[in-house]
């Protein structure tokens, strides 16, 4: 029975035991003469389902989580002089790994490493078999207790509302849980990455090019990691983008929330909604087909060399991407501005520009700055459109028109293509993830804060 | 005109502007004189409209120069609409509309090419709650000469947040923190800073809607002082639901019931022996 098979056959009978405690429920209480439940039927009935299936479905999720690592751990066992290899035991149980999922590994597989393979999947057909056995005798048993002590006297509302608090504390602990785990595997690459590289000629080092000698014989760089050309692309990009979004955002923001009538507005947001919902890939091919092109052509026609992958075009095309970011938020800081201090300035005999710029906008000025600093934490974390249109070359410059790279870029390069995993210009990815995360937090948590204080001040 | 008239022997057409209200067929008609000696402002059969609702009917009324007129009635009565009528605020609210005349030396101020903005320098604002701009005692004070271009150097400005904050009461509090925000005031002191901000731009007309309604007794006694002496120098239109605020501030008091103007008159005849049955319920405390 494979195990797909089997959560349907669970799932299944959970439902059975749904309709059947609350079918019993019924039938007692008419027996009992009980004129008054504690709780409703529908209640009785997905107490009895719970309390039938969840032990069952506990067990089957538990075991497909470990079964990998259990079933390795009895096939590795079997293997003689298992305790020598200790060294290559991860090599060895990626190509036990491979040998099951591909034919062709098997095929070009080693005599032991077959053996192992194929004790692995007599193990996994037999765990299967055990596990279906497992969890249906697991249900029996609960469904028995269910049948014992599921009485009208239990107060089901009350014991799902238990699990319900359950469950939900389960489902934000596992996102906790995975975003822990993400950062962790991160920092401990990345520290992988600094045993061979120290961390000052990361963060200091002038010069990146990452290509590595990946054979002893292989006619290559040595591979330099410094990483300021990268942080240097991705501010400047961000600046340039940063110079289109903020203006312009702003500036439609405060058309939108304090000039515009309502209709015009009504039909204005879900346009910028819809500039917003432009996947980046569409930006992405849009900057490197249309505007670079123009850009350059533009350049030529005045006297300026601009490089076909210019820091300006992605720049100019990822601050495009960011106006409505900047929009939304600017709008929902200016209209958390309260009517009173409109009315009071308008009472004053200001325009309405006036009231914009001495007391709207100073009131508004914190929550703005916070919106901006989530914009450039999204332009720094920004990716396809600048792997499309910004170059891959590291170039120190601050000459928008010259073409860059950043650090989401290099993280792609790095990443694609055959990759041999413990070389540091693998592990050099890591590296700049873990800078990137890390100044994103920094900026949002700062952008968060601000906002907040904002938002106190007038609540 | 005289329209005490009109309630012992309502014409026809006036019939019809006869409401429901409670029980019985109530005439609505205004009575009492609402005009006054030497006007300020002249409200002339004034019909306001949020959308297709009728907020306020037809009222007439007189803002007399140096003095102060209470406006009364129950919530919803459309005497907060009139006042903001009176300095075009209403503009500001999304499908509000404005029939008939408001005059101020003899223009109206609802004419094609009056500037809302320059009316309102002259027609100045004092909210129910305090409003005070999240900037400093004294540039709150100074954001209307500011802004109006009526000083020309610091020194001017500085005498005219001086003037206005003594004139609003509220200068021997704060002349040692002219620099803090003016949003730490205590709400009566808030509330003082914006009269002072309202005045000092030298309005001739000052609108108050509520000015007491969110400040402790103290902090009342102290506005309500304050008014009698700025009486000297503008001319005050105050709505209030304090019966007895509109006794002790005001000269003549405007009852308004559903949006029509029902009573006017001078303040001690309207609370001694008020004219029409509803005024009389109203100030009694039958209803409102």
């Amino acid at each position: 029975m494979s195990p797909l098979f089997l959560i349907f056959i669970l799932l299944a009978l959970s439902s059975a035991a749904y309709f059947f405690s609350q079918r019993r429920m019924l039938r007692q209480t008419r027996d009992a003469n009980i004129t008054r439940l504690n709780s409703l039927p529908e209640h009785f009935g997905m107490l009895g389902a719970i309390w039938a299936g969840a032990p069952a479905l506990l067990v089957y999720f538990l075991w497909l989580i470990f079964e990998g690592d259990i079933l390795m751990g009895q096939v590795l066992a079997i293997l003689p002089d298992a305790e020598s290899m200790a060294a290559t035991r991860e090599l060895l149980i990626g190509d036990i790994r491979n040998a099951i999922n591909n034919p062709i590994s098997y095929q070009m597989a080693s005599e032991e490493v077959r053996m192992a393979a194929d004790r692995y999947r007599e193990l996994s057909q037999t765990a299967s078999i055990a596990l279906a056995a497992a969890c249906l005798s697991v249900f029996a048993i609960c469904s028995a207790l269910v049948l014992k002590f599921l009485t009208p006297r239990v107060r089901a509302r009350i014991q799902i509302e238990k699990f319900v608090r359950g469950f939900l504390l389960l489902c934000s602990t596992l996102a906790i849980f995975t975003t822990i785990g993400i950062v962790l595997s991160v920092l401990f690459e990345a520290s992988r990455f600094f045993q061979t590289v120290p961390i000052t000629e990361f963060l200091f080092g002038l010069d990146w090019s990452p290509q590595m000698a990946i054979r002893e014989d292989q006619v290559g760089s040595s591979g330099a990691f410094g990483a300021v050309p990268l942080f240097v692309g991705t501010l400047l990009i961000s600046f340039v983008a940063m110079l289109v979004a903020a203006p312009i955002g702003l500036m439609s923001a405060i058309y939108l929330s304090e000039y515009a009538p309502s209709k015009v507005r009504t039909a204005a947001k879900p346009l910028l909604e819809i500039l917003a919902g432009v996947p980046t890939v569409v930006y992405g091919f849009f900057a490197a087909i249309v505007v670079s092109p123009a850009l350059r052509g533009f350049g030529a026609t005045i006297g300026l060399d601009v490089a076909s992958e210019s820091a300006l075009a992605a720049g100019l095309v990822m601050g495009i991407m960011i106006i409505p970011f900047v929009s939304s938020l600017s709008d929902d800081v200016i209209a958390a501005v309260p009517q009173a201090m409109r009315d009071g300035s308008l009472g004053m005999g200001a325009t309405h520009s006036e009231t914009m710029r001495r007391v709207i906008l100073p009131a508004a000025l914190p929550g703005i700055i916070g919106g901006l600093l989530l914009a450039i934490s999204r332009a720094i974390g920004e990716t396809m459109i600048v792997v499309m249109a910004a170059g891959l070359s590291a170039n120190l410059t601050a000459n928008p028109l010259e073409a860059v790279t950043t650090v989401t870029v290099q993280i792609v390069t790095l990443l694609v293509g055959d990759q041999e995993f413990d070389s540091p210009k693998t592990l050099a990815a890591f590296a700049l993830g873990l800078t990137l995360f890390f100044v994103t937090l920094v900026l949002n948590f700062i952008a968060l804060y601000v906002v907040r204080k904002y938002r106190e001040q007038y609540e | 005109m005289d329209t005490t008239e009109a309630l012992d022997m309502p014409i026809p057409d006036q019939l019809e502007e006869t409401v429901i209200s409670g029980k019985k067929d109530i005439d609505l008609t205004t009575v009492g004189d609402y005009t006054t000696e030497n006007p300020r402002m002249k409200i002339r059969d004034v019909n306001v409209f949020y959308g297709a609702k009728q907020a306020v009917f037809d009222v007439n009324l007189d803002i007399g120069s140096n003095s102060v007129v209470s406006m009364i009635g129950p919530s919803g009565c459309g005497k907060t609409t009139l006042l903001r009528c009176l300095n075009r605020m209403n503009d500001t609210i999304d499908g509000c509309r404005v029939e008939g005349r408001v005059e101020m030396d003899g223009k109206n101020v609802y004419a094609r090419k009056v500037d809302p903005v320059l009316l309102r320098a002259r027609v100045g604002m004092v909210f129910q709650k305090p409003n005070p701009f999240p900037k400093s005692i004294f540039d709150n004070v100074a954001y209307g000469p500011r802004i109006h271009g009526l000083v020309r150097d610091r020194t001017d400005l500085e005498e005219i947040v001086h003037t206005s904050l003594e004139r609003a009461g509220l200068l021997d509090e704060v002349k040692d923190r002219l620099d803090q925000p003016g949003t730490g005031l205590s709400g009566g002191q808030q509330q003082r800073l914006c009269i002072a901000r309202a005045i000092a731009v030298s309005p001739e007309v000052i609108l108050m809607d509520e000015p007491c309604s969110a400040l402790d007794p103290i902090a009342t006694a102290r506005i309500e002082e304050l008014i009698g002496e700025l009486r000297k120098n503008f001319s005050i239109a105050i709505v209030t639901h304090s019966m007895q605020q509109a006794a002790r501030v005001s000269q003549r008091t405007a009852y308004f019931h559903l949006g029509y103007l029902v009573e006017v008159g001078p303040t001690k005849d309207i609370f001694t022996m008020p004219k029409h049955q509803l005024t009389e319920e109203y100030i009694t405390g039958r209803f409102g």
